[in-house]
């Protein structure tokens, strides 16, 4: 029962003004488990993210259990332009081997051959991976990822998406990704919520073996369920027609 | 409607056309030019030394180019030069030292706390509406004119546009990388180390290229008050006894002065801002 990989909380809102993002939410993940959080633009889920992160502080009343070790990757990669890619991955790393383990991160995200450059010379994909590896270096016991791919080309995205689910089944975090992206999450997690209204609006078991593909019947029926949770059954009658 | 829309619908009505290739190759282009460059300033040296040869110029209005290169020679030779390079060299030493340790405390006290800004900021801005060396008179009645009122100039001159470019540096710091950073484990002192002072150094850069432009000047003015010795005195010196090429000379050693500084901190940002896209070789 007491995985410290469990994540809950409770009764958590947030306010900016009178705009109340979240409303007395709730979140449980399961120890290990890949969760992805889907929800219209604007509806909070970078907000629950960074209270997840520690970046905002937690409101008082909320109840909120974490693991200690929290690691995030942000839709942009966020490295340090003034440092190589291994020291930006050993950033605040403790102990002698910072700069091994930095290494063998970078190595199994395939950045071995990039360890001593300039981030400024990195692609959009190699420096999401970099921000990957800073994330996993620390042997995360919950990974955030806020719409790490968003700004990736098709291409790269899908090469991303296999690296992050080896990773995640090799490391095993709890792992919570935000996207906008209604195949994105079908495809890599186990477990889809939508968020609306500053609450989890729905909650879907994903019960398909991985590889997925988009061509599945089961892929296009969950598509279309949570494209109709998020308001598109507009979109979804055009598609069908 | 947008600069790409715009962009987009010329590329969609023009035909492809292959890009013209250039007549000659970029390098003689170069080449050229700089030939051009070199000719026009030895063409005004030539008319120079001409006119000086035909008594044009009277040596007491300008000395000919051979002339002050003569007596640049005999400067040197006799130790003049050297000495009052070092003297002044030694002022802008010392007062820049002042100046820019002074300025980045400052900066850093006022950029990393709030208490800090409120504190040291206003009045900084305040002073800095003041041309500096305007203030001569004062200096003058407060540390007399001795070495003092000069190295208090050059500080003075240099303190500033540190202070405002690291400060603006410190401030400017992008949150996204704060955040980052605080992500990952960083606490304040980590955060100022790994982020905020990094980020900073590029405008502090600037600053201290500013500054030892300042200093330069500031040298120049202070030197005017009383010098016995330094490059200031050498043309106060000359001007009295109508050597005009003992001044140009000492006005060359300035410029010299100049170009020299300017070249240590670019080379200093080549080495410190290796990271920046516009450094980082191919
Ligand atoms: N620091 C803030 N100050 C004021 N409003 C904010 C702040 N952060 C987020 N918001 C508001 O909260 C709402 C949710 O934002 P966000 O969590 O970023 O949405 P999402 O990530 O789902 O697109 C938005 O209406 C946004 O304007
Ligand atoms: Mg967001």
């Amino acid at each position: 029962m007491s995985d410290e990989r469990r994540v809950s909380v409770g009764g958590l809102t947030r306010r900016f003004g009178s705009n109340t993002v979240l409303h007395g939410l709730d979140l449980e993940l399961e120890p290990g488990s890949f969760t992805a959080l889907l929800g219209r633009s604007g509806s909070g889920k970078t907000t629950l993210l960074r209270t997840l992160a520690g970046l905002d502080p937690a409101p008082a009343e909320a109840r909120i259990g974490l693991p200690d070790r929290v690691a995030a990757v942000f839709q942009e990669p966020r490295l340090l332009p003034w440092k190589r890619v291994w020291a930006n991955v050993a950033l605040g790393l403790e102990g002698r081997d910072a700069k091994g383990r930095a290494e063998r991160a970078l190595g199994e995200v395939g950045l071995a051959r990039h360890l001593e450059a300039w981030p400024a010379t990195l692609s959009g994909g190699e420096a999401q991976r970099a921000a990957l590896a800073r994330a996993l270096v620390r042997e995360p016991r919950l990974l955030l990822l806020d719409e790490p791919f968003a700004a990736l080309d098709a291409l790269t995205r899908i090469r991303m998406h296999a690296l992050v689910l080896e990773l995640w089944r090799a490391h095993g975090p709890t792992t919570l990704i935000v996207t906008h992206d209604v195949d994105e999450a079908v495809l890599l997690a186990d477990r889809v919520l939508v968020l609306d209204a500053g609450r989890i609006a729905a909650d879907i078991a994903v019960e398909m073996p991985r590889p997925r593909s988009h061509g599945d019947a089961r892929f296009v029926a969950l598509r279309r369920r949570l494209l109709a949770e998020l308001g598109l059954e507009a979109e979804v009658l055009q598609e069908a027609a | 409607m947008s600069d790409t829309h715009a962009l987009g619908g010329r590329g969609a009505v023009a035909p492809a056309r292959p890009v013209p290739a250039p007549r000659r190759p970029r390098f003689r282009g170069l080449d050229l030019s700089r030939t051009r460059r070199f000719a026009s300033s030895a063409v005004i040296l030539l008319l120079w030394q001409g006119a000086s040869m035909a008594g044009l110029i009277a040596p007491r209005t300008l000395a000919a180019p051979t002339t002050i290169v003569a007596t640049a020679w005999e400067l040197v030779l006799s130790g003049e030069l050297p000495h009052h390079l070092l003297v002044s060299l030694g002022r802008v030493a010392t007062g820049l030292s002042i100046g820019v340790s002074s300025g980045v405390a400052l900066a850093l006290i006022a950029g990393l706390s709030r208490r800090g800004e409120e504190i040291v900021d206003a009045p900084m801005q305040m002073l800095r509406t003041l041309p500096f060396l305007a203030l001569v008179p004062l200096f003058i009645l407060w540390f007399g004119i001795g070495e003092t009122p000069k190295i208090a100039l050059v500080s003075l001159g240099s303190a500033f546009p540190v202070y405002l470019t690291l400060f603006a540096g410190i401030r400017g710091t992008d949150p996204k990388l704060m955040e980052a950073g605080r992500v990952f484990g960083l606490d304040r002192a980590g955060l100022i180390r790994h982020v905020v002072l990094p980020g900073a150094l590029p405008s502090g850069l600037v600053g201290l290229r500013y500054a030892l432009g300042s200093a330069l000047l500031s040298l120049v003015i202070a030197e005017q008050i009383n010098a016995t010795a330094g490059i200031g005195f050498l043309i106060n010196d000359a001007r009295d006894f109508l050597r005009t090429d003992v001044i140009v000379v000492g006005l060359l050693v300035y410029a010299l002065l100049g170009l020299g500084a300017d070249a240590l901190v670019r080379g200093f940002e080549r080495r410190a801002l290796a990271w920046r896209p516009n450094l980082i070789k191919g």
